[in-house]
């Protein structure tokens, strides 16, 4: 912001804030909510014996930057819990984008009896969450056994996701004037034609936002997982995480280089959309 | 092109139907058929393997070993922390994101970056935060332990996971703190729609900040402080993975809420009387949903 703007926006009201306050207030906060991930770093850093230690050192005697190669042949091997997470959330997210897309095209577009009870619907599933049906959603999918967990996991975190999609992407397609679809329309484009060839570039703000939400959500996914994937082959990043922590040996380091792993990619592609999140997770009543 | 022919309206809803359908089945089939299958399951007797043995009327729900009766369960507690669960969690969070939203909403140098700061726990998965927390805490590897003893707030260090009510405690701040960001950004949403030329004209008629802020700003703040606080509301409520991780105590203890229990029955009694828990905290959750259709409204300009 300038520093114009913000002294007119100032001036008649307010004193410029005060530049000390501010610092303190900058500080605190950014350590507040930086602490535990800070933590998580440098305990990635440190050796067997380094994090075995009692009492703990503060600062890993020298870091360890190999870990974050050896953790992928330790005896817990979280790459295929990675696969699996990816595997998950990629799935999810083209489910969605395929779903959401023309459904959000569509209530953007028509007014038809009915369109306020989708609506109703696709709120109301926004708002329950896999782990209250976690029970039943076992039931109904114990038996997709090896990889087929996988499908099951795709479905339902492709569907308790798809209200966000629906709802961010309906306010960006509202926002393109009809005309141009219709002129479209009059070139001799058909519907399905237009909306992907007219409306869909016009919209990527939105389709990004709606693709970031779903795969971060996904990627963090954990009470149906933790209820529908036991083979620990299979198990993504979130349910294989206590396999650090054996009887014997704790390796807690190496459960922090997974961590970091897991958790650094969907910090940066999150920032990407922190401005255009509140919209479509409190369907447009705070914009 | 001539306007399209006028259509009946079932037409116009049949209309609708191939871009609307897959959603629809999805819906039915991830959402319904699950709570069916759960309605089902709760009325049903199951012996030791998992096998259905008939109708069990309201047994799984109030009977001798029943999800709100079972006699090694500490069930009113049970009741209690989740009342307190989601009433101290939602509260504290909306309190410390008025303040937080208020001071990001102030322009200074850096204020885009603290934004990205601040969401940190939201992007994160909850597991991989909470387990930092249960690192930091164990009594023997602990850093969080190392300097609270270094710094003299405690004698010794505590094993705080390994003890059910200290272990709330400690899920309770952390559900605050992944709570945090999406608060505060609902609130920062609402205070950026705050009219500057109100505020400037209070000024002009001789407000203070004070007055400003309670006659003026938090009124207008009331919308988002809602939407807040029920999408937070239901969000602990079903939140899993940090009291799970963070209470260390195996089986029945006074450290569970509504929502943990269910995975504790779901291990040790079956699916009947887990199905029956499940009911009940879906029933709560279909009167949040309620409440935030009624009061947020979000249909009303869509």
């Amino acid at each position: 912001m300038g520093a114009t703007a913000s002294g007119r926006r100032w001036s008649g009201i307010n004193k410029a804030p005060n530049p000390i306050g501010i610092a303190i207030g900058c500080i605190v906060v950014a350590a507040f909510f930086a602490f535990p991930y800070a933590l998580m770093l440098i305990s990635s850093l440190k050796s067997r014996e380094d994090i075995a230690r009692i009492p703990p050192d503060y600062l890993p005697e020298q870091p360890r930057w190999d870990n974050y190669l050896t953790v992928w042949a330790s005896n817990v091997a979280p790459g295929g819990a990675l696969l699996a997470t990816t595997v998950i959330s990629v799935g999810a997210t083209l489910l969605v984008l395929l779903i959401a897309t023309p459904a959000a095209y569509y209530i953007a577009r028509f007014r038809f009896p009915g369109r306020l009870s989708f609506l109703f619907l696709v709120l109301i599933t926004q708002m329950l969450q896999p782990t209250v049906l976690a029970v039943g959603l076992y039931q109904q999918f114990r038996d997709w056994r090896g990889q087929l967990v996988w499908v099951a996991l795709i479905l339902i975190n492709g569907t308790f996701n798809l209200s966000f999609a629906i709802w961010i992407m309906q306010a960006f397609f509202a926002s393109i004037p009809k005309e141009v679809d219709e002129a479209a329309l009059i070139d001799g484009a058909g519907r399905l034609q237009t909306m992907f060839r007219i409306s869909l570039p016009l919209v990527w703000p939105g389709i990004v936002t709606a693709i970031v939400f779903v795969f971060v959500n996904t990627w963090n996914e954990y009470a149906a997982a933790f209820v529908l994937v036991q083979d620990p082959a299979l198990q993504p990043l979130t349910v294989a995480m206590p396999r650090f922590l054996g009887l014997y040996i704790r390796d807690w380091q190496y459960l922090f280089t997974t961590a970091m792993v897991a958790v650094v990619p969907v910090i940066v592609l999150f920032s990407f959309i922190e401005r255009r999140l509140i919209g479509g997770l409190t369907a447009g009543a705070v914009k | 092109m001539a306007p399209p022919q006028r259509r009946g309206r079932w037409q116009e809803t049949l209309a609708a139907l191939p871009w609307l359908a897959p959603t629809l089945v999805l819906i039915a089939g991830v959402v319904a058929y699950p709570t069916i299958l759960m309605a089902w399951t709760a009325t049903r007797k199951y012996n030791s393997y998992g096998v259905e043995r008939g109708s069990a009327g309201l047994d799984n729900f109030i009977g001798p070993a029943g999800a709100l009766t079972f006699p090694t369960v500490p069930i009113p507690r049970i009741l209690l922390n989740t009342v307190v669960w989601v009433t101290v969690v939602v509260f504290i969070t909306l309190v410390l994101s008025l303040l937080l939203a208020q001071f990001l909403n102030k322009p200074f140098r850096g204020r885009k970056l603290l934004r990205l700061i601040i969401i940190l726990p939201w992007a994160s998965s909850v597991v991989m935060t909470t387990t930092v927390f249960n690192y930091g805490l164990q009594p023997d590897v602990g850093l969080f332990n190392r300097l609270l003893v270094d710094t003299g707030i405690l004698d010794a260090a505590y094993g705080f996971t390994k003890n059910p009510t200290s272990a709330f405690w400690v899920a309770v701040f952390v559900a605050i703190y992944v709570s945090l960001p999406f608060t505060t950004y609902t609130i920062l949403a609402g205070l950026q729609s705050v009219p500057d030329d109100i505020l400037e004209a209070a000024h002009v008629d001789g407000a203070n900040t004070v007055q400003r802020y309670w006659r003026i700003v938090f009124p207008l703040l009331r919308p988002s402080m809602a939407v807040a606080a029920l999408i937070n509301i239901i969000n602990v409520f079903n939140s899993l993975p940090i009291l799970k991780i963070l209470n260390e105590t195996p089986g029945y203890n006074t450290g569970h809420t509504t929502t943990t229990l269910i995975f504790e029955y779901k291990a040790q009694l079956g699916p009947g009387v887990a199905s029956a828990l499940s009911l009940v905290n879906f029933a709560f959750c279909l009167v949040v949903i309620a409440v935030y259709l009624a009061v947020v409204q979000p249909t009303r300009e869509v």
